[in-house]
Parts: C-alpha cells; sequence; structure tokens
C-alpha cells in the first residue's frame, strides 16, 4: 500500500521515462560529445575573436595615417610641421592632425640607437598623426596629394596598409574555424547515430511489446529522445565549461603580453553569446538526430 | 465530373458508415482467402476464411507447428499476411497505413504464449503498460492497475520483476496486462500451457467472466477437454495452415457449395 500512494506521487513523464530501462543510453557518448563540444567550442571562439581583433584592428586604423616629413635640418623640418599641422587643420575631412612628440619617437627609437645617442643630431622624420572625419572617398590618396603639394618633403603612410596580408591569414584562419565547427558537428551527428541505433537494437525486445499495445513511433522515439537529449546536455555541458575555462586563461595570459595586437583579439560579448549557443544547438542536434533515426529504424517493422 | 465524384463518395462514405456500424455488432473480424508465407518457404497459413462475431468465444486448435500462432499474429497485427483480406472492426487491415496501426491494437489485448513480459518492468509497470501507452493521466493509472493485481493474486509481488516470478505468476501478470484495457478482442496463446489443472479452470472461469461482459475471446489450445468445459464456445482447427471446420458455422461465407 506504501507502494501505491509513493506511485501516485510520481509525474506521468517519471512512469513513462519507465518503459524503457533506467540509465544513460552509451557509455561512451557523453565523453564523446564532450570531447566534441569541448574542440568546437575552442575553434568557435578561436574563429571569432580572431575576427573581432582584425575589425576592431581595421576600424581603428582605417581612419588613420601618418604623414612623414623627411628633412634633414631640424629647424626646417620644425617650420614644415608646423606649416603642415596647420594646413591640414584648415582641411575639410580631416578631423584631428596631431605632431607626433619628437621625444617620444626618440624614446622608441632609443633601445635599437643605443641609450647615449643624442637624437637631436639625428635626422629621425617628424611625424604627424592624422585622422580622417568619416568614411571620405580614397581620403589616402587626397591626403598624399594635398601633402606634397604643401611640402615635397612629405610622405604619407596609411596605418590600414600593412592589414592586408594579415586580414587574409584571419579570413583563412576563421575559414577553418567554420569549418572545423561543421565537422564537428557532422561528427556529433554520426556519433548520435550510432548511439541512437544500437539503443534501437538492444531494446528491440521491449519496443516490439510496446508497439503490440499499440505505442506508436512517436511515443517510442519519443523515449530514446530524451535519454539521448540527458547525455548530450551532460557531455555538451561538461565540454563546454572545460571550453570556457580555457579560454580565460588563454584570454589572460594573451593580456598579460601586453602586446596591442593579440589584445586587439579578444571575444566580444556577443561571441560569448554564440558560445553559450552551441551547447544548445547540440543538443537540439542530438535529439532531432536520436529522434530521426529511431524513427526510421521503427518505420522499418510492422 | 469532380462533382458527381465528390456525391458518389458521400454516398459510398455513408453506406460503408451503416455497414461498419453493423459488423462493429455482428462480425467484428473476417478472414478471406488469407494466405502467410514466411520469406521464400511454402504457405504457413493458405486459403484462410473465416468470420467473428463480436461478443463471441472461440477456440483455435491444431496440432503443433499447424499455424495457430501464425494465425492470431495475423489477428492481432504483428504479421501481414501475403495474401487475402482481413477485416478487423469492419476494416481493411491489410492495407492500413502503419500509422493507423496503434489505435486497431490498443483495442485488443493478448497473452502471448511467451508472456512477452517487460523484463525490466516489475509485475505492477507491466500491468500499467497499455495504460500508459493509451495515455492515461498517472493519477487514473493506480486504481485499475492495483485492483487488478489483487484480482490476480499478486497484490504482494507488485514490485518483483518477472524473472523472479514463478511461471504462473508471469501468466497472471501477461493476462491483468492483456485485459486490464478492457480490449474488444482478447486473444490468448496457449494460456494453460504451463499451468496446472486448477489454474487453468481458474483462467477458463476469468475468461467466461470477461466474455460475459463483452469481450470477444479467441484461444489457441491444445487442450480439448478445456474447450469442452465452455458450452457457447465455437471451434476452429488449423490442419497444416488450412482451417478444417467441423462446425461449418464458423467458414466465411458461411455456406460454400462443394467444389466436388
Ligand atoms: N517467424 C517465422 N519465420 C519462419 N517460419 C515460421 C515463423 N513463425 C512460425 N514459422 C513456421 O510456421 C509454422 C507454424 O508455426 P506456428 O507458430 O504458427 O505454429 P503453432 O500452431 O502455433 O504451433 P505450437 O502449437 O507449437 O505453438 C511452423 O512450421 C513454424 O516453423
Ligand atoms: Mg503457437
Amino acid at each position: 500500500m506504501k507502494m501505491a500512494t509513493f506511485r501516485k506521487q510520481e509525474s506521468a513523464t517519471a512512469a513513462r521515462n519507465r518503459l524503457l530501462p533506467e540509465g544513460r543510453v552509451a557509455g561512451p557518448m557523453p565523453w564523446v560529445i564532450a570531447i566534441m563540444m569541448f574542440l568546437t567550442v575552442l575553434a568557435a571562439a578561436g574563429g571569432l575573436a580572431l575576427n573581432q581583433g582584425m575589425r576592431s584592428l581595421r576600424t581603428e586604423l582605417s581612419g588613420r595615417a601618418t604623414v612623414q616629413i623627411v628633412e634633414a635640418d631640424a629647424e626646417t623640418r620644425a617650420q614644415v610641421v608646423k606649416k603642415m599641422v596647420a594646413r591640414l587643420r584648415a582641411t575639410p575631412g580631416i578631423h584631428a592632425a596631431r605632431p607626433v612628440d619628437p621625444d617620444r619617437l626618440a624614446d622608441q627609437l632609443r633601445p635599437w640607437l643605443g641609450a647615449e645617442m643624442d637624437t637631436a643630431d639625428l635626422p629621425i622624420p617628424a611625424l604627424i598623426d592624422v585622422e580622417f572625419a568619416g568614411e571620405g572617398p580614397r581620403p589616402v590618396e587626397t591626403l598624399a596629394k594635398l601633402a606634397k603639394s604643401i611640402a615635397p618633403q612629405a610622405r604619407v603612410e596609411p596605418h590600414a596598409a600593412f592589414l592586408g596580408p594579415l586580414s587574409g591569414l584571419v579570413a583563412t584562419l576563421a575559414g577553418v574555424a567554420a569549418l572545423l565547427v561543421l565537422l564537428m558537428a557532422i561528427a556529433t551527428g554520426a556519433v548520435v547515430v550510432l548511439a541512437a541505433r544500437g539503443a534501437h537494437e538492444s531494446h528491440r525486445g521491449t519496443i516490439d511489446i510496446l508497439h503490440l499495445m499499440g505505442a506508436t513511433d512517436v511515443q517510442i522515439a519519443r523515449l530514446f529522445q530524451r535519454r539521448i537529449a540527458l547525455d548530450a546536455l551532460l557531455g555538451g555541458g561538461l565540454g563546454f565549461v572545460m571550453a570556457v575555462l580555457v579560454i580565460l586563461l588563454v584570454g589572460q595570459r594573451l593580456g598579460a603580453t601586453g602586446s596591442d595586437l593579440l589584445r586587439a583579439a579578444y571575444l566580444p560579448g556577443w561571441g560569448w553569446g554564440v558560445l553559450a549557443a552551441l551547447p544548445v544547438a547540440g543538443i537540439a542536434l542530438a535529439t532531432l538526430t536520436a529522434r530521426m533515426t529511431v524513427l526510421r529504424a521503427l518505420g522499418r517493422a510492422l | 465530373m469532380a462533382g458527381k465524384t465528390a456525391c458518389g463518395d458521400a454516398v459510398r462514405g455513408a453506406v460503408w458508415r451503416r455497414i461498419g456500424a453493423l459488423n462493429s455488432m455482428g462480425t467484428i473480424v473476417q478472414f478471406e482467402n488469407v494466405g502467410l508465407r514466411y520469406g521464400m518457404s511454402a504457405e504457413t497459413l493458405a486459403d484462410v476464411s473465416f468470420s467473428l462475431d463480436g461478443g463471441g468465444f472461440y477456440f483455435l486448435t491444431g496440432a503443433s507447428g499447424a499455424g495457430k500462432t501464425s494465425l492470431l499474429k495475423l489477428l492481432y497485427l504483428a504479421q501481414r499476411p501475403s495474401r487475402g483480406v482481413i477485416r478487423l472492426f469492419g476494416e481493411d487491415v491489410v492495407t492500413l497505413p502503419r500509422k493507423r496501426l496503434p489505435g486497431f491494437r490498443r483495442r485488443i489485448g493478448v497473452v502471448f504464449q511467451d508472456f512477452r513480459l517487460v523484463p525490466h518492468l516489475s509485475a505492477y509497470d507491466n500491468i500499467a503498460l497499455p495504460l500508459r501507452v493509451a495515455g492515461m493521466e498517472e493519477s487514473e493509472v493506480d486504481a485499475p492497475v492495483s485492483e487488478m493485481l489483487a484480482w490476480v493474486g499478486l497484490a504482494d509481488r507488485a514490485n518483483a520483476r518477472p524473472a523472479t516470478l514463478s511461471g504462473g505468476e508471469q501468466q497472471r501478470v501477461a493476462i491483468a496486462r492483456a485485459v486490464i484495457g478492457r480490449p474488444e478482442i482478447l486473444i490468448a496463446d496457449e494460456p494453460t500451457g504451463n499451468v496446472d489443472a486448477d489454474m487453468a479452470h481458474r483462467l477458463l472461469t476469468l475468461f467466461e467472466a470477461l466474455n460475459k461482459l463483452g469481450t470477444t475471446l479467441v484461444v489457441a489450445t491444445h487442450d480439448l477437454p478445456l474447450i469442452g468445459r465452455v458450452p457457447g464456445a465455437q471451434m476452429m482447427r488449423l490442419d497444416k495452415g488450412r482451417l478444417a471446420d467441423p462446425t461449418g458455422s464458423l467458414r466465411y461465407p458461411p455456406k460454400r457449395p462443394e467444389a466436388s
């Protein structure tokens, strides 16, 4: 009688779950899914961070150029710089023009030239940082013409120029990351198909009985689906947590390098959203694959 | 043209519904020239024709290997025939699409020759199976299952797995599971095969009680004395896959002119 009351308290779902033996479907499946999810999240994070790094570098650099004044005589150089800055500031389309402090430049050069070097003696070119206002058509070419017309010693270097080859590399790496994510999804699907087929095979006797009691294919598929979803949840959750720990560690190490270039490759907020969606998508993929596989297998019986 | 067809369909539909209604009171099972062949071997069942009335009590006999289980499998929709027509509750089930089979199976209870209890489920859960499959609320499942367990004398064995039950106890669980959904047809394959005379007698009493409540019974058995104990029962005999017909009342159509 104690049992009867106990039964009453159980939900209908729990009771229906008991139609198949308790426990998970197949031993190694959660582990395989955990590994897949771990690698998928890492690949996606890498791709997203690279992409983000490229993007932030580009927006930061595309609006900027440096005007170099190559002039041996320091006095003339200072005059040209002054004139150039004044003219550039007056030009529409140029947001700002700032001469780079020669001392700062000298500081940056000192490690190469030696501490005792007197920079005043050196014909270091003067630099003027230019920021364009907005996205005018070919502002760099316009600037180059303008600068040359002001002073023939002027040379213009767009900051975005060195991004060309890097951009190609990053695009390739991001593509590889996307391909890895896709391959991982296919492999996960294949693992689930095998596990679902195995589960169907090993419970064939029970399935036959359920069929003869009038159970529909969908009812039976739901039993397997739920188990495989649980396995995927365990595996996917574990893989995701491990991957996030690795990403945080790598992020911390990247920050510690102090390199602006490396630090540009951070994971944006929406990137975390994409990563969090991966285990959800993985579980959905596993559940759907299990359902389709079992329904197909059931369809072969009468 | 299209309108005429639609009109014709409507009339035909009405006629079929009328026939269906008649069938559900009268004939509920109808076999016409049914043949069954497993793989490439000779036909296990050949030219089987008969019809069963709703509320009847039928025995199916025949030597071992005559095809009794095979015929019952056709009846409880575990097998499709190789040829012929089978009508259940007035509908042709041979050409029935797969997805409509569960609805028919829920109207049929089966006591399998080998019981076919689900090994990992307790006696209680095995008996509850048809109700849960039919989607009954869990709160409504307990009362009938407990009642059924008590009725077959297994109230104290509710939590036992089939492997820990004796043959007779397993059989009682199988019977409880077959009848709990109040099926319109109850099919029992050799239900007295491995039980003593006393248990066989109790089973028969149970079957008769169910039959009086309106359930159509089809019982396959070797046990000829058993058949004699049910006065109103009719008998079909299978001989090497063909229906031998001692009473003449079971054939479909009922009276067929002799060919010789
Ligand atoms: N799934 C199957 N595949 C191939 N042959 C089968 C299959 N099931 C039954 N048979 C054959 O069909 C014939 C009839 O078998 P069936 O089980 O219907 O006999 P039965 O009358 O129920 O016998 P018993 O009284 O021993 O239970 C037998 O020769 C058997 O070998
Ligand atoms: Mg048999």
